[in-house]
C-alpha cells in the first residue's frame, strides 16, 4: 500500500497539512515522535495564537486542540511515538519513510511527504558560554516542557539569555511562578521580541541588558554564577566591562535552527541564510514530491503562518500527484537585495498569486520594499528582524518578471 | 508621574507618554492613533492582563492542565491569583473549555481550561 502524502510531524504545520490533504482527498498518514500531537503548542500556555488565521485570540493548547479535533474528525491515520530514522527517495512517486515505534521499526510507502519536523533551540556551547557543566542550564523549550506540561519548576533564581520571544515568554513564566529573573541578556543592541512581549519585561521589573552576552558558567553541581561581558557595535568583547551574576538557573533563548538533517542526508539543497531548504512556491525542495513547511522551512513567528505554510504544501502534493510533478513554463528565482536576510520560496512560476515569507537584517523606519523587476512598491512605517513580513504577489504582478524577482528593503524618502 | 510606554496596538510601536497627576491622566503624547491613545491611558491606570498558569492533575495522563482566564484580570491582583491557583487540583478528564474556577477572589472572571487531559 502506497500513502498519497506521508507528514512528518505533528506540530502545527504537520496538522494543518494533514486536515487539508484529506480535505483534498488524499490518502494521510501522519508520524510524530511525540506522546501527542501538537508540537510545541500544547507548552505554549500563553494567549497570542491564531490571530490571523481563526481571527481570535487563542492559547497554544487550544490552537492545537482545533486541529487535533479535525484529526480525529475525519479519521487521519497517525501515529505517535513515531521517530522518523530515515528518508528514502526511490523515485518522484515511491518514497520510503522508516521509523521506529513501540511496535518496532516500520517502514512506510508514499507518493509525496510533507516534511514538517520543525526546529531546534540553539544550546549554550553553541553560543560560546564556557565553564563549569553543571546542573540548571536549559534552554527556554526545555524549561516551558518542565514547567507547563510536567508541573516541575526548574529553578528559583534565573538568568535568561536572549530577549527573543520564547525568552521573554519564558521570563514571565518564571515571574509568575514566584521565581526571581534577575536578568535577561540581549547580545544584540535591541530587543529580540516583539513589542507585547517586551513589555514583559516591564510588568515584571526585569533588567534587560542591551549588547552583552553571557560569557561563563560557574558552579558546583548546580550553577551558581554566570559572567557577563559587554560588547561593541561590532560584537566584540570589550575588556574590563565583566560582572558576575548570582544565579541557580540559565536559561539559554538564544533562535532556532530548522530541523533539515534527514533532508540533506537525501541531498536536499539548504539555503544557508533560512537554515532550511530551498523551495518552489508549492514548498517543494529540491528533491521532486518532498515538501517542507513550518519551521523546518524557515524561523516563523506566528503560528499562523506556519499552519498557512502547511496547507500549501497539502495543495502541492495534491498538484504533485496529479501532474506527475509540479510543472511550470519557467521558474523565476526571488532573489534577496539590501536589507534581506531570511526569504522563501526561492523559486516562483509567476502564474499563481504567491506569499512571499521574509526577515530584515536589522532594524528600519519609513520603509520602501520594492520588487524593481517588475515594479512592485509598498510602504511601512516600521521593520524588525523579530516580525516575518509576508508579502502577497499576484499573478498579473509578476507577468513582467523574466529570470528574477528582487526584494529590497531600503529606507524611503522623507 | 510621567509613563514611558511602548504601545502594542500595532506592529509600529509608538513611544506614549502619559502624564499622571493624583492618580488623573494630565496629558497623553507620542501616539500616532486613538487606539494607541486609549490604551496607553488603560495600561497606566488600570492595567489588565490575562492570566495563564498551570494546575495539578489528578489521574491523568499528564500531571498539569493549561488554563487562562476567560477575561483580562487588574494587574494587581494576579499574584493573589497565581498563588490560588497554585493549591488547587483538577481530577482528569479535562476538556478545552471546562470552566475550573467561577470568580475566583470575587473577579469576573473565570477560569477555563485551555488543553485537554485525557484520564490515565
Amino acid at each position: 500500500m502506497i500513502y498519497d502524502t506521508i507528514i512528518i510531524g505533528g506540530g502545527p504545520a504537520g496538522l494543518a497539512a494533514a486536515v487539508k490533504a484529506k480535505k483534498l482527498g488524499l490518502k494521510v498518514l501522519l508520524l510524530d515522535e511525540n506522546e501527542f500531537l501538537g508540537g510545541i503548542l500544547p507548552q505554549c500556555i500563553h494567549p497570542g495564537f491564531g490571530l490571523h488565521y481563526f481571527k481570535e485570540e487563542l492559547t497554544g493548547p487550544e490552537f492545537a486542540h482545533r486541529f487535533i479535533r479535525e484529526i480525529n474528525k475525519l479519521n487521519i491515520e497517525h501515529y505517535t511515538n513515531a521517530y522518523v530514522l530515515e528518508i528514502e527517495n526511490y523515485s518522484d512517486l515511491e518514497k520510503k519513510v522508516v521509523f521506529s515505534s513501540p511496535k518496532g521499526v516500520m517502514e512506510v510507502w508514499g507518493k509525496t511527504i510533507i516534511y514538517a519536523a520543525g526546529a531546534r533551540e540553539r544550546h549554550a556551547f553553541e553560543i560560546g558560554i564556557v565553564g563549569d557543566r553543571v546542573a540548571g542550564i536549559y534552554t527556554a523549550g526545555e524549561a516551558q516542557t518542565l514547567m507547563d506540561i510536567y508541573g516541575v519548576m526548574p529553578g528559583k533564581e534565573v538568568v535568561i539569555v536572549g530577549s527573543g520571544d520564547v525568552g521573554l515568554i519564558m521570563a514571565r513564566r518564571f515571574a509568575l511562578e514566584g521565581a526571581k529573573v534577575k536578568a535577561v541578556i540581549e547580545l544584540m543592541p535591541y530587543p529580540g521580541g516583539l513589542a507585547r512581549n517586551v513589555m514583559i519585561l516591564r510588568d515584571f521589573e526585569i533588567p534587560l541588558y542591551l549588547s552583552h552576552k553571557v560569557v561563563e558558567v560557574r558552579g558546583r553541581k548546580r550553577v551558581e554564577k554566570v559572567k557577563v561581558v559587554k560588547v561593541d557595535e561590532n560584537l566584540k568583547e570589550i575588556p574590563g566591562s565583566e560582572f558576575w551574576i548570582e544565579c541557580d538557573t540559565l536559561l539559554i533563548s538564544a533562535g532556532l535552527i530548522p530541523n533539515v538533517k534527514l533532508l540533506k542526508r537525501i541531498g536536499a539543497q539548504i539555503d544557508p541564510l533560512n537554515g532550511g531548504p530551498i523551495v518552489n512556491e508549492f514548498l517543494e525542495t529540491t528533491i521532486p514530491g518532498i515538501f517542507v513547511a513550518g519551521n523546518a522551512l524557515l524561523i516563523n513567528d506566528l503560528v499562523d503562518y506556519v499552519a498557512e505554510q502547511g496547507e500549501l504544501a497539502a495543495l502541492g502534493a495534491k498538484e504533485f500527484i496529479k501532474n506527475q510533478g509540479i510543472l511550470s513554463r519557467k521558474w523565476i528565482e526571488l532573489k534577496r537585495g539590501s536589507n534581506v536576510r531570511i526569504l522563501a520560496p526561492h523559486y516562483i512560476s509567476g502564474e499563481r498569486d504567491v506569499y512571499i515569507y521574509a526577515r530584515v537584517s536589522r532594524p528600519m523606519e519609513n520603509v520602501r520594499v520594492t520588487f524593481p523587476e517588475i515594479g512592485k512598491e509598498l510602504r511601512l512605517p516600521v521593520v524588525k528582524p523579530s516580525e516575518m513580513l509576508r508579502i502577497k504577489l499576484k499573478a498579473e504582478e509578476m507577468q513582467k518578471a523574466e529570470k528574477e524577482i528582487t526584494m529590497e528593503v531600503e529606507k524611503g524618502e522623507v | 508621574m510621567r509613563y514611558k510606554l511602548t504601545c502594542i496596538v500595532c506592529p509600529m510601536g509608538c513611544t506614549v507618554e502619559v502624564e499622571v497627576e493624583n492618580g488623573r491622566v494630565k496629558e497623553v503624547s507620542g501616539y500616532k492613533c486613538p487606539r494607541g491613545k486609549e490604551w496607553a491611558i488603560e495600561e497606566v491606570i488600570s492595567p489588565k492582563r490575562v492570566v495563564m498558569s498551570v494546575i495539578k492533575v489528578k489521574d491523568g495522563k499528564l500531571p498539569t492542565v493549561s488554563v487562562k482566564t476567560d477575561k483580562p484580570v487588574p494587574k494587581d491582583k494576579i499574584p493573589e491569583l497565581m498563588k490560588l491557583l497554585a493549591k488547587i487540583e483538577v481530577k482528569a478528564p479535562i476538556e478545552v473549555g471546562q470552566v475550573i474556577l467561577e470568580k475566583p477572589l470575587n473577579l469576573d472572571v473565570k477560569v477555563v481550561a485551555t488543553r485537554e487531559v485525557d484520564s490515565a
